[in-house]
């Protein structure tokens, strides 16, 4: 929708938003329409066996052995780990140290992928989720692997067991993506709205909650459409477009609008009663769950002006972008290639890098694209408060800035709260002194955290 | 299939930016700034054309040699001295000697910005301390005020403008018999105001502008449509401007509805002195303004209400000025006890 579209449309008036944030350039014409389309496999699968928070996966295959697609490679490494699947039948040929988007060298399984295989899941298992207890639920969400998306990674069963005295009513189904240029989840909600709502209901299930809302941004109606055709007819979940600004997406921003609940600083959703997965997940649980299956591939949207042929395709896990580039005519001049969003995706620094499973999308930019950011000078702040009045967590970026400046790092995280950043990156991208704000509170905050530790240390 | 890969760039998130970056920011005031310019120079004549072209000479050069001098890049190429130098000659009297002009630029620059460190760490407006610094320095050229429209204003110079360096200013009582034979008293319609209790100009007049005054202080009109056009383009803070019209404004409304014998009316007020050059465009100066939300309003009626208080009750018909370094003065704390409430952090009573 347009600027003006929307200023006349009296229904936007009156969705909910929450206080602050922006308006990036959406760019999500160039995927929006397209329909997921299927990849084909590389020659190898790069798996790191940490692609998630918390421990790495316990790799239970041995180099030479030959695995099918779906077959578990890896178990979970404790509670806030997650089990690995096979992506494609083939031959375990070993472990490496290869370079992924967490850092240069991970410990990665490395797949064989048989080229003449049907490439078919063999290894399932149906079963009537209807008659799981929650507990069971939780241990199948662990089994299958899931994690929600971004660089944490967070294992989504974990949120399936709330701290005791946290009473969860209202599960919060996120599909905003309010990152510019992706499209993943708009697909998702399209295509696969049955498996999603299979998923909201397990969610619920699990958690005992009453209660179920899909959020998305009014720059998807299509999707709010698709999803209300398939709603169940008791009520219990619903469908909800807010305001289209960033960072809605944020799982905070999205509570305040969906509910009007804020989530207190340094806490869990679920201190005020709510929990909230991400759409992709959501249908991956719906479709997953009653075939006892694991996450093996998924929808990432690949796009950005450097690549022919931008879409959004389903990939096997593990596939290493160069392969996606290739396939997809990668034109020389990209430069500039991040994994998530534009906002707060990371930079790639190699083609070896595969996909994960927290990665949603993969943004190719050219040199063209970057020039004039690279080239922008850098002022002293002006003050100008932008953005204090950008910053969706009501901090002080103009004055955190200054004291990251003077390396005032306890004042920061005292006076001015700098913990609850969480690094959206809404004050980088309007200050007018191209100030890298953002880049500023990462090194405060890691230098804060290891001093933190270098103390606790020392105490014991 | 390239094997080498591109040479690809690293950087952190975000990845994309938005706004116009700081030397357009400030372009576009000096562009804001030029209609009023044009407007002072068609009241004035040639006096004021040589008195901007002085003071923002002077205040980019000073940027630029104290900016060498100290060893870094020349800050010149972000405009910021230009709206200094602009502001500077349009808050100072028409007549006002060059030379004069010249070191008050300097003083202001010099002073109010580069002493601190430069664009961002002035506590103050330096244009702003460079008329305080000739205000306290030259009293009489600060306070001779010439008519508007003189028939050869084209083509002739006030005699004071253009006095020697380090010599009394030429005196313009001959000029003043010449150009305005049926007496000119040579006080603006604000001291008229203060000191005879008469409004010696219809309101309307002050409000599109002919009327005795410092050289960019005189149409409110003009001045509020190109703040109008900075609004738009996002560049300004219109809150600041807003608190400081209604504050000053609602005081003196109040008085005049106590005595309107004493008090002028408050459009009178909004009109004179330079309050609405100082509320456009020197309060709203970015790095001396609070940034928190209630801060900006704090700040703005905090400059409406001395300048009011500074104008009926003190020594000077003028107030803005001192009114606007004032809450210059005020704003870090202003800003330190005006920290929003962050999202999520509990409320101070009734805690969740
Ligand atoms: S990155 Fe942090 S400080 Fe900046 S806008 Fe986002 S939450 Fe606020
Ligand atoms: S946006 Fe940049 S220049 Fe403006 S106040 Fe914030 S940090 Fe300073």
């Amino acid at each position: 929708m347009s600027g003006l579209a929307k200023l006349l449309d009296p229904a936007h008036w009156f969705r909910s938003t929450f206080s602050h944030g922006i308006h990036p350039a959406e760019n999500k014409h160039f995927t929006a329409n397209k329909p997921i389309r299927r990849l084909p496999f590389p020659p190898e699968l790069v798996l790191p066996l940490s692609q998630h928070a918390g421990a790495p996966s316990q790799l239970i295959v041995h180099p030479g052995q030959e695995v099918v697609r779906g077959e578990p490679i890896a178990k979970a490494g404790g509670f806030v780990s997650v089990p690995l699947h096979a992506p494609a039948t083939g031959m375990i040929k070993g472990v490496e140290l290869m370079p992924t988007a967490r850092g240069p060298k991970t410990p990665c399984v490395i797949l064989k992928v048989y080229p003449g295989d049907s490439q078919e899941v063999r290894f399932y298992q149906e079963r009537d989720v209807d008659k799981m207890t929650p507990q069971e639920i939780m241990q199948a969400v662990q089994d299958s692997g899931l994690v929600g998306l971004g660089g944490a990674a967070f294992p989504t069963h974990v949120k399936l067991s709330p701290p005791k005295d946290h009473k969860v009513h209202t599960v919060l189904i996120n599909g905003c993506e309010c990152e510019p240029f992706l499209t993943t989840d708009h697909r998702v909600m399209i295509e696969m709205a049955e498996y999603l709502i299979r998923g909201t209901q397990i969610f619920m299930k699990a958690l005992g909650a009453k209660k179920a809302i899909i959020g998305t941004e009014d720059n998807k109606l299509d999707a709010v459409e698709a999803l209300q055709a398939k709603l169940p007819a008791d009520g219990s979940i619903t469908v909800k477009a807010v305001k289209t600004k960033y960072p809605q997406g944020a799982e905070k921003m999205l509570a305040k609008a969906l509910t009007g609940l804020e989530i207190p600083s340094g806490n869990f959703p679920s201190s005020v009663g709510l929990a909230v997965f991400n759409v992709s997940s959501t249908a991956e649980i719906g479709e997953l769950l009653p075939l006892s299956r694991g996450v093996i591939e998924r929808v990432v949207t690949i796009t950005g002006p450097g690549i022919e042929h931008p879409g959004n395709y389903m990939v096997p896990i593990g596939t290493p972008l160069r392969f996606i580039l290739n396939q997809l005519g990668f034109s020389g001049q990209a430069r500039h290639l991040i994994m998530g969003g534009p906002m707060m995706g990371g930079t790639v620094s190699s083609l070896d890098v595969p996909v994960t499973k927290g990665c949603g999308g993969i943004l190719v930019l050219t040199e063209e694209d970057t020039k004039d950011q690279i080239s922008r000078a850098t002022y002293p702040c002006i003050s100008c408060a932008k953005c204090v009045e950008a910053c969706p967590m009501h901090l002080n970026p103009s004055q955190l800035g200054k004291l990251a400046y003077k390396h005032r790092y306890d004042e920061m995280s005292g006076d001015y709260h700098l913990m609850d950043c969480f690094e959206c990156g809404c004050c980088s991208f309007v200050c007018p002194s191209n100030i890298p704000l953002v880049q500023y509170f990462r090194i405060a905050k890691s230098s804060l955290r290891e001093k933190a530790m270098r103390e606790k240390a020392k105490a014991s | 299939m390239s094997e080498q890969g591109p040479n690809v760039i690293l950087r952190t998130s975000p990845h994309l930016r938005v706004s116009p970056p700081v030397h357009v920011i400030m372009r576009n005031v000096v562009w804001a700034l030029l209609p009023v310019c044009a407007f002072s120079i068609y009241q004035f004549g040639i006096s004021v054309l040589g008195l901007i072209v002085t003071c923002v000479a002077s205040c980019i050069l000073t940027e630029h040699v104290i900016c060498r001098l100290s060893g870094r890049d020349s800050a010149v190429k972000d405009w910021s001295a230009v709206i200094t130098g602009i502001l500077l000659a349009l808050c100072l009297p028409p007549g006002f000697p060059y030379w004069m002009a010249a070191v008050a630029g300097f003083v202001g620059i010099g002073v109010g910005k580069m002493f601190f460190g430069g664009l961002g760490f002035n506590v103050m407006n330096p244009a702003l301390v460079g008329r305080a610094f000739a205000q306290a320095s030259f009293t009489v050229p600060i306070t001779t005020w010439v008519p508007s429209m003189v028939p050869d204003r084209f083509t002739q110079f006030i005699p004071s403008s253009i006095t020697l360096p380090f010599l009394k200013p030429n005196s313009v009582t001959e000029w003043l018999g010449q150009v305005a034979p049926d007496g000119f008293t040579g006080a603006t319609p604000l001291a008229v105001m203060k000191f005879d209790h008469v409004q010696s100009i219809p309101t309307m007049d002050l409000f599109v502008g002919t009327s005795a005054g410092s050289a960019g202080e005189t149409s409110a009109l003009l001045i509020l449509l190109c703040g109008l056009y900075l609004v738009f383009r996002k560049m300004m803070d219109w809150r600041i401007t807003a608190s400081i019209l209604l504050t000053a404004g609602g005081i003196s409304g109040i008085l005049y509805m106590v005595n309107p014998a004493v008090y002028p009316d408050p459009l009178f007020t909004l009109c004179t002195g330079g309050l609405m050059l100082g509320a456009v465009f020197m309060a709203t100066d970015m790095v001396a303004s609070p940034v928190t939300p209630l801060g900006v309003w704090i700040y703005g009626a905090l400059i409406g209400t001395i300048t009011v208080v500074i104008r009926f009750w003190g020594g000077l018909n003028e107030g803005v000025m001192y009114a606007i370094l004032l809450g210059n003065a005020f704003s870090p704390l202003i800003a330190m006890i005006t920290q929003p409430r962050i999202y999520g952090a509990r409320k101070a009573k009734g805690a969740a």
